[in-house]
């Protein structure tokens, strides 16, 4: 197995007006090919500022981020982010914005071939109605799911997704959800997921990464025990349900420890 | 026309209606002496004589262009410059005090010196209007620049967009609108500088026609000249909208 992705040692501080301010603390682990990392720690702890080193927008204060043995230098196709706050692109229709990709110099797509591939994740994401609206008319769930359709478009090998399905109700969630497994299935990718749901980073991870109330430390790594593919029926096991409230109860304690953080005065109990 | 828009033009002629009903109000009233106001027919009547008899149409067409060249090459410096503000930080710290000292100029108090500097020519009316163009675009333009969001920026790098396709397919899209804005404000400014720009012994021109009518007191020629500048910079201002609307359908708006 090859290592995709590799932190090590690392540590990131910003400063801030009022001082600096902690948000990932020595932090190591690998990323192989072909994992699927779910992280999840509560909100406000660093997540997103972890996923960001890898995906190449924030430098670690110390330690190093690798990706394949390379020291991350910025951002590139082959790390496709589907964004927390989405980045649909605004002046653009639903079809261009899934287009935008394929029409870049890096990504090689011949124009014959761009309507395709546009077409295909139209039909998947349930957009085909809206190819040609503008994002101002679409709801939140759809500008998501927009937004999950333009990064699978350019077929990244690594996907980091940061809370990619949270707008979505619990049907669509779902069918995401099991989409997902199924393009990871025929293309073969390695993905880093933010979650704040237990459910799904046991449904859909290989790997889950339970982090401290911030800074961002490694609480535990937890490998899950059910094989691809894998499909809802996993959801009634015993061992699911045993590694549900396992996981339930470190991130309930550290969301306690962040709350107890954010809280200006102390009261007495 | 639709039914929609029969009834957005009879909304908008309302307050124009009232506005020469309080004219003719006023003047009946008896609170001022009537030879100080003509009335609006009297007006209305000037500005026929104006037109066929004078050449009135010279003059709006010589305001216009004045404007129009001012307004452009204005644009066309404060948009890279306002972009290049907006887009780096220390620029901006480094040339804001300065800009908004020129700024603060009026235009009027600088006639003496472009009359020094670049004669008495269309060249020195030039000068007037582009100087007022520039400086209230290129605040606009790096207002709007520096609130450019860095996540579609984020976003187009991670799908393996260069600096060239960045630039083309997300900065140029987002700048558009500040574009539309500074324009929209430069020709505002323009016109209300017209009047001081065309101080300088201009022959032609609606500021020229406002200021020779008052040393002659000729007070409903001053009404046809002020009413003109009005219409003309509104006429222009419905245009661009109607630009604006056309370009940036994308956008959201709380009226359609
Ligand atoms: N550029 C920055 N400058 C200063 N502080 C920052 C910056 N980015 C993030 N932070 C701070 O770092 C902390 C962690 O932020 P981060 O976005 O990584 O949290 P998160 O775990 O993703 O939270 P959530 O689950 O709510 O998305 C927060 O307290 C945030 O205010
Ligand atoms: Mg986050």
């Amino acid at each position: 197995m090859t290592t995709r992705a590799q932190f090590d040692k690392v540590s990131l501080a910003f400063e801030t007006p009022k001082g600096r301010l902690n948000v990932v603390e020595d932090v190591s682990y690998d990323i192989n090919d072909g994992d699927f990392i779910a992280v999840i720690g509560p909100s406000g702890c660093g997540k997103t500022t972890m996923m960001s080193m890898l995906a190449g927008f924030q430098k670690p204060t110390t330690g190093s981020v690798l990706f394949d043995g390379q020291p991350v230098a910025g951002p590139g196709p082959e790390r496709g982010v589907i964004f927390q706050e989405y980045g649909v692109f605004p002046w653009l229709t639903v079809k261009q914005n899934i287009a935008f990709g394929l029409t870049l110099r890096a990504n090689h797509v011949a124009a014959g071939e761009r309507d395709l591939i546009c077409d295909h994740y139209l039909g998947l994401m349930g957009l085909s109605d809206f190819a040609n609206s503008y994002p101002k008319h679409l709801s939140g769930g759809m500008r998501q799911r927009l937004a999950i359709a333009r990064a699978y478009a350019v077929k990244p090998q690594f996907l980091l997704m940061d809370e990619p399905f949270g707008a979505l109700d619990a049907q669509t969630r779902s069918n995401m959800q099991n989409l997902l497994l199924k393009v990871l299935q025929t293309e073969g990718k390695t993905v880093m997921l933010i979650t704040h749901s237990v459910e799904e980073a046991i449904y859909l991870a290989s790997r889950i990464v339970v982090v401290t109330a911030r800074p961002a430390r490694i609480r535990q790594i937890i490998d899950v025990p059910f094989a691809y593919p894998r499909d809802e029926s996993i959801q009634e096991r015993p061992e699911f349900g045993e590694l549900r409230s396992y996981i339930k109860h470190l991130v309930m304690d550290e969301y306690r420890a962040q709350q107890a953080q954010m809280r200006p005065v102390s009261f007495s109990e | 026309m639709d039914g929609a828009g029969v009834r957005r033009f009879g909304l908008g002629l309302i307050p124009w209606v009232g506005a020469i009903l309080l004219w003719y109000a006023v003047r009946w009233s008896g609170f001022v002496n009537t030879s100080l106001i003509p009335a609006p027919h009297q007006v209305a009547a000037k500005f026929v004589e104006l037109l066929t008899k004078e050449g009135l149409l010279i003059d709006i067409f010589a305001s216009t262009r004045r404007v129009f060249f001012g307004v452009s090459l204005g644009i066309l410096v404060a948009v890279p410059v306002g972009f290049l503000l907006g887009w780096y930080r220390p620029a901006r710290t480094f040339a804001d005090p300065m800009i908004n000292f020129f700024r603060a100029l009026p235009p009027i108090a600088l006639i003496p010196l472009v009359i020094v500097y670049f004669g008495v020519d269309e060249l020195a009316k030039l000068v007037i209007l582009f100087y007022a163009s520039f400086f209230s675009g290129v605040i606009v333009m790096y207002e709007g620049v520096s609130q450019i969001t860095p996540l579609y920026i984020r976003v187009a790098q991670t799908l393996g967009a260069n600096q060239t396709e960045i630039f083309r397919k997300v900065i140029i899209p987002l700048t558009v609108p500040h574009i539309l804005t500074a324009l929209r404000v430069a020709l505002g400014v323009a016109w209300a500088t017209l009047v001081a720009s065309e101080l300088i012994a201009a022959q032609r021109g609606l500021g020229a026609m406002i200021q020779n009518a008052s040393t002659y007191f000729l007070l409903d020629v001053i009404y046809v000249g002020i009413i003109c500048i009005g219409l003309i910079a509104l006429i222009m201002d419905m245009i661009l909208r109607k630009i604006t609307a056309r370009l940036l359908v994308w956008q959201d708006r709380a009226i359609a």
